[in-house]
């Protein structure tokens, strides 16, 4: 057989294959009885000579897992994490993430000055800094990179980051059309002027941030929206575009220009792209993967087997998931209804029995410990008030309570035994009869947006480390809001907390808002805290640890030769 | 008259008791149709009832174990039968019924009505079937589900069901339309056939009569391909969020939650291999009968088909 | 003019009717590409970006410009992976899947249809028993459970063969089972079936009574015709297998144009569903007009 295969690979080669239509017509003749040997002999050798068209690749330094296909890794386009791990393995920001605790260090700036107001930063770059096709990465094109990212025309869904420059929501807004408004300028070629809209506790952070990124404005203007796709990709993070194979992994190179590259010291990295927790966890049990970075590709049915390993790192994590009320229909019009309903849920029962990870119950939006913040314990499981609660709004141990459905999206089966639960507790303590709703991504999207439902699964994940972030979605006016409801006096609070110097009484300010958020409006009911995991090795891969910002930086990461 | 047609139909029915194979199979089919009907109702159990327990492995409380809300896996089998039963027996039936008419009408007609309606399965086949499925489902709660909660709510589980069963057949016929069209065109020139158009009958006599006993072999084969088919393709409906709603089960959805106790880590084995198991019998008995069938009404049977 | 001729010259108008009756189906669907978790900076970045996909315009005029840019062999940018346009992304996985489906297509063949011709002659007898166990196991057994159990056992337990990913021999092997047997399963019972209609027709009890050896009988004038369901199957089944499926692709990590048949959908990528669906429209009806023009040759009765 072997021969024959290769006889007839070249004689495929030769041919090339498909567009010789005498090709088709062969395998066809071939099929008939007595030849079929042939035709299947024709069929396998056609696909190892597809096969072997694609050689094998050498086994990386290093290999992650790292979940799905990134949508883009466009620093200024990107949303998803996984896309901004791939990006932040390719660039960096005038700060960087701490490996050991998520909070900001320097990085393309070397160091920055803070006034006492905390309005004006001086960011002072790196003289060495450099792109990886050798060019000097400079203020100007700092500056120019974050005038891009706010211009409306870019595009760029994370521009709100910039909000707080000055100026930066105007120009996001489209109410101020010059982008070189934007309060950032470069004083010289290595020294940038930032001025703040308010004091931002968190500034240091963002500036450590996929979005605020500098990206090589020559490759834009060459090559527009799809600078990405430039050959060779200038880099300025700790490794360089080798290859971007869809679906399957990127291939990264060490990038000898990057400032820091003595830290670096894995040659050649693998990123592999794919959405099956199965999968990747049988890689990594093989041993053909070294870390998998994403907690979602880890199975969760396995959580607690899994949690026990030496191998697997669990965390406290930026994320939260809660439940949306529709505050603008019967019968969660009616804040004693939604009251009732929050204290009717045993948190705890959920994360015991189905998520199962060490996730934390919480009945807040902000998970504990957000930037130094504790919120306020929200309502917590109390069925007798619970009740009391429902008969006060008019449904005595729920009677005339009408039917109601809780939706959910169905990308994890986690959501669905969650809804199973929240029905069965909703049954037992207040007597009412919720049906399940299961939607398919974009249909809960679109319905959740529409206000088309009673109440509905939801989740955040912070982008930075303050309840900001989880606070602000339920602004009156804010597209995350999602729920019909609107508070005049929240809207303040947020306001006066923004605008508060102070570190210790804004977060005095923003847990008041909170708790008019979940004890005494509840628009909003949180169910519990996520939990980070990433699995490595701690005998195979080195330079990565545990925190809650979930960032584990490239530059630190190694593998360790035994 | 009566007689002579009747006579035929009483061999063949000897010949189909005889067949150990197919009488076991029948008899277990409807086994499990009795019991999956009539159990949970009979023992009064309740397949969403949580029992606080959960995950313990198959024993004298649980004969099939629980599952991770502590429900037993016993009573959701027996309801995810009922269920799928259902869905694959109208499923199958609807995609058999459109794909063999289509098939004979296009193959018997041939020419120029045989060229446009196979153009026509060409198309559909393209039309990506997770589309229309979601848009007709989708149309449905839209639509009908608004009018039917005025009207009859408690009818909605039912007539959601079968608005899945109707979408989920009218996009399996496809390949019963090709299959049908092909062996009736084989068949058309046969002797036979020629003879008895020579002597003037009907052509829907000469379908009924001539074709069909022909195509039954094809038809059951179909048949047992498709009901699996159907069943299966229900729990990727849940994918989607439009298959069976939780908490409610059906084999097909129990069987994807049983497939992720495939790894090396924990395996739970219950979880896949009750559901998994049962509907491998039934399809099993669901063969033997229809292996029985089809010998039992062999046009000739005997004549040298055996070596 | 021939008939397979007219059917060739029909293949455009064809996609013509499927590109549009999708196009216009698609968009009915609740949810779109722009929809997301998190809600848009501003309005102005919004609609920033819908100018860019032309969202902004009338859905005919969208219609239009589809297919103008359709006729020019561009297919659009993919609204989902936005730094790939969708021709890019079939270039990248349309080899994998020919690759991986060929080689399901042989095994699915080079089994079933053994499988089947035995199962008939033995009707019966063991090969028909084990041959039936095989359909059970390829047809009850879904993709997305056999997948993994071969990887639990000859991947994990056994260590033969790679559990996923994509490059050298030794990783197709089990993805190339999986999807071969599934077929393998499907050909064997249509072969069985094509068998015994075939074996009791008077033509073939004509063949022995000229004398001929019972093989040639079978191999002669007993298979060639029993092939006919089996190829009438083989259009849409190799259509199937060269646009990749989504389980075994997703099961094994290859990268290969099956997960953007679900994806793509989920996503609401309008312009790389299109992508597909033309693209396995027009594998589809070359495969039939093949199996079509097979099956008038090996029986010559059908093309009359």
């Amino acid at each position: 057989m072997i021969p024959s295969l290769v006889q007839q690979n070249a004689l495929v080669r030769k041919t090339g294959v498909f567009c010789c239509p005498g090709w088709w017509a062969r395998l066809f003749e071939s099929l008939r009885p007595g030849l079929s040997v042939r035709a299947l002999g024709l069929v396998l050798s056609l696909g190892a000579w597809v096969l072997t068209s694609c050689s094998p690749l050498e086994r990386a330094d290093l290999v992650l897992h790292n979940g799905p296909e990134p949508e883009t890794i466009d620093p200024q386009i990107l949303t998803g994490q996984a896309d901004g791990r791939i990006a932040s393995a390719l660039f960096e920001g005038l700060t960087r993430f701490n490996p050991t605790n998520g909070t900001a260090m320097p990085g393309l700036a070397s160091h920055w000055e803070i006034s006492g107001d905390g309005l004006t930063y001086l960011f002072f770059l790196r003289p060495e800094a450099r792109w990886s096709t050798g060019e000097s990465i400079e203020a100007k094109e700092v500056v120019w990179s974050w005038r891009r990212a706010v211009t409306p025309a870019t595009a760029a869904d994370y521009a709100s980051q910039f909000f707080c420059i000055r100026n930066g929501r105007a120009i996001v807004n489209g109410e101020l059309r010059d982008a070189s408004q934007l309060g950032a300028e470069a004083l010289d070629a290595h020294t940038v002027r930032v001025h703040l809209e308010n004091p931002t506790p968190y500034f240091l952070e963002l500036a450590a941030s996929r979005v605020f990124f500098p990206i090589p404005r020559r490759a834009v203007e060459r090559l527009g929206d799809q600078w990405i796709r430039a050959e060779p990709l200038p880099c300025s993070g700790p490794y360089q575009l080798l290859s971007w194979r869809v679906n399957d992994r990127f291939r990264l190179r060490r990038n000898p220009q990057y400032w820091d590259a003595a830290q670096v010291t894995a040659e050649r990295i693998d990123i592999l792209c794919g959405d099956n927790p199965s999968t990747a966890l049988n890689l990594f049990l093989n041993g053909e993967v070294d870390l998998i970075s994403d907690r979602k590709i880890i199975p969760g049915e396995l959580g607690p087997e899994l949690a026990t390993r030496p191998d697997f790192h669990r965390f406290d994590y930026l994320g939260q998931d809660f439940i949306r009320f529709n505050t603008t229909r019967k019968p969660f019009q009616d804040a004693r209804v939604r009251r009732a309903v929050a204290m009717a849920l045993d948190r705890s029962r959920i994360t015991a029995r189905i998520t199962r990870m060490g996730e934390r119950p919480s009945a807040a939006v902000t998970p504990a410990g957000t930037g130094g913040y504790h919120p306020s314990a929200g309502l917590s499981y109390d069925p007798a008030t619970a009740r009391r609660l429902l008969a006060e709004a008019g449904y005595p141990e729920g009677r005339g309570f009408p039917a109601i459905e809780y939706t959910f999206n169905v990308g994890s089966r986690i959501y669905e035994q969650t809804g199973v639960e929240i029905q069965s507790m909703l049954r037992e303590h207040l007597g009412i009869r919720v049906e399940l709703r299961p939607l398919e991504w974009k249909t809960y999207l679109a319905e959740m947006s529409a206000l088309n439902y009673d109440f509905i699964r939801g989740s955040w994940v912070g982008d930075y480390d303050d309840p900001m972030t989880f606070l602000d979605c339920f602004l009156s006016d804010s597209g995350n809001n999602r729920t019909g409801w609107k508070d005049i006096r929240y809207d303040r609070l947020l306001q006066a907390a923004a605008a508060e110097a102070d570190p210790q009484r804004r977060l005095g300010i923003l847990r008041e808002a909170e708790t008019l958020l979940v004890v005494e409006a509840v628009p909003v009911t949180g169910l519990y805290s996520h939990v980070g995991l990433y699995a490595a090795d701690p005998r195979k891969v080195g330079g990565i640890w545990p925190n809650r910002m979930d960032e584990h930086p490239f530059f630190s990461m190694r593998r360790i030769r035994p | 008259m009566n007689t002579l047609s009747s006579s035929p139909g009483r061999l063949a029915l000897r010949r189909f008791l005889r067949n150990r194979t197919a009488v076991s199979g029948l008899v277990f089919l409807l086994l499990a149709t009795v019991v999956s009907v009539f159990g949970p109702w009979v023992m009064a159990i309740d397949p969403n009832q949580g029992s606080g327990s959960p995950f313990v492995s198959p024993g004298a409380s649980h004969w099939m174990g629980t599952d991770i809300h502590g429900r037993d896996l016993f009573s959701r089998v027996l309801v995810g039968t009922r269920i799928s039963l259902l869905v694959g027996a109208v499923g199958a039936g609807v995609s058999v019924l459109i794909g063999v008419s289509w098939g004979l009408v296009s193959g018997w007609r041939g020419g120029r009505t045989d060229a446009w309606m196979m153009r026509l399965v060409d198309v559909l086949y393209a039309l990506p079937t997770v589309v229309w499925v979601m848009l007709t489902l989708t149309l449905f709660e839209t639509r009908c589900v608004g009018w039917l909660s005025e009207r009859w709510p408690a009818s909605i589980p039912a007539f959601r069901l079968a608005a899945m069963m109707v979408s989920l057949g009218s996009v399996s016929w496809l390949t019963m339309a090709r299959i049908v069209r092909a062996q009736v065109l084989s068949l058309r020139e046969r002797p036979f056939i020629l003879a008895a158009q020579s002597i003037g009958v009907s052509p829907v006599r000469l379908m009924l009569r001539h074709f069909l006993p022909h195509l039954a072999g094809v038809v059951i084969v179909y048949l047992t391909l498709t009901v699996p088919a159907v069943v299966l393709y229900e729990s990727f409906l849940s994918f989607l969020g439009l298959g069976v709603r939780p908490p409610q089960a059906s084999l097909g959805t129990l069987i994807a939650d049983g497939a992720s106790q495939l790894n090396s880590v924990r395996v739970r084995w219950w979880l896949l291999v009750f559901p998994a198991g049962l509907m491998t019998l039934m399809l099993a008995a669901l063969n033997g009968v229809g292996e029985g069938l089809r010998s039992a009404f062999e046009p000739r049977d005997g004549n040298g088909d055996r070596n | 003019m021939r008939p397979w001729m007219a059917r060739v010259a029909l293949i455009p108008v064809l996609l013509w009717v499927v590109a549009t009756l999708s196009f216009f189906l698609l968009r009915a669907v609740p949810g779109g590409p722009f929809d997301r978790e998190r809600a848009p900076a501003s309005r102005e970045v919004e609609a920033a970006l819908k100018a860019r996909y032309h969202w902004d315009e009338p859905l005919w005029r969208q219609y239009g410009r589809y297919l103008g840019n359709v006729m020019h062999g561009d297919l659009g940018p993919s609204l989902k992976y936005r730094n790939h346009s969708v021709n890019d992304l079939l270039g990248q996985t349309v080899p994998v899947s020919l690759a991986l489906g060929g080689m399901a297509f042989g095994v699915a063949i080079g089994l079933g249809v053994p499988l089947g011709v035995l199962a008939a002659l033995k009707r019966g007898g063991w090969a028909d028993y084990a041959a039936a166990g095989l359909t059970l196991v390829g047809v009850c057994v879904p993709v997305f459970v056999l997948g993994p159990l071969l990887v639990l056992v000859l991947g994990l337990w056994l260590e033969w063969f790679p559990v996923a990913l994509w490059g050298s021999w030794q990783n197709a092997v089990l993805p190339t089972l999986t999807l071969g047997l599934y077929f393998a399963a499907r050909v064997a019972r249509w072969m069985r079936e094509g068998m015994i209609e075939v074996l009791r027709s008077p033509h073939v009890q004509t063949a022995r009574a000229k004398g001929l050896s019972e093989t040639a009988v079978i191999l002669r004038h007993v298979v060639p015709v029993a092939l006919v369901p089996v190829i009438s199957y083989t259009g849409p089944m190799l259509a199937d297998l060269l646009t990749g499926s989504f389980v075994v692709e997703n099961v094994f990590q290859i990268p290969g144009t099956g997960a953007f048949f679900i994806n793509s959908f989920f996503s609401r990528d309008y312009t790389m569903m299109m992508g597909m669906v033309l693209f396995y429209s027009l594998l589809l009806q070359v495969l039939n007009l093949f199996s079509d023009l097979l099956l008038r040759w090996v029986d010559p009765r059908v093309g009359s």
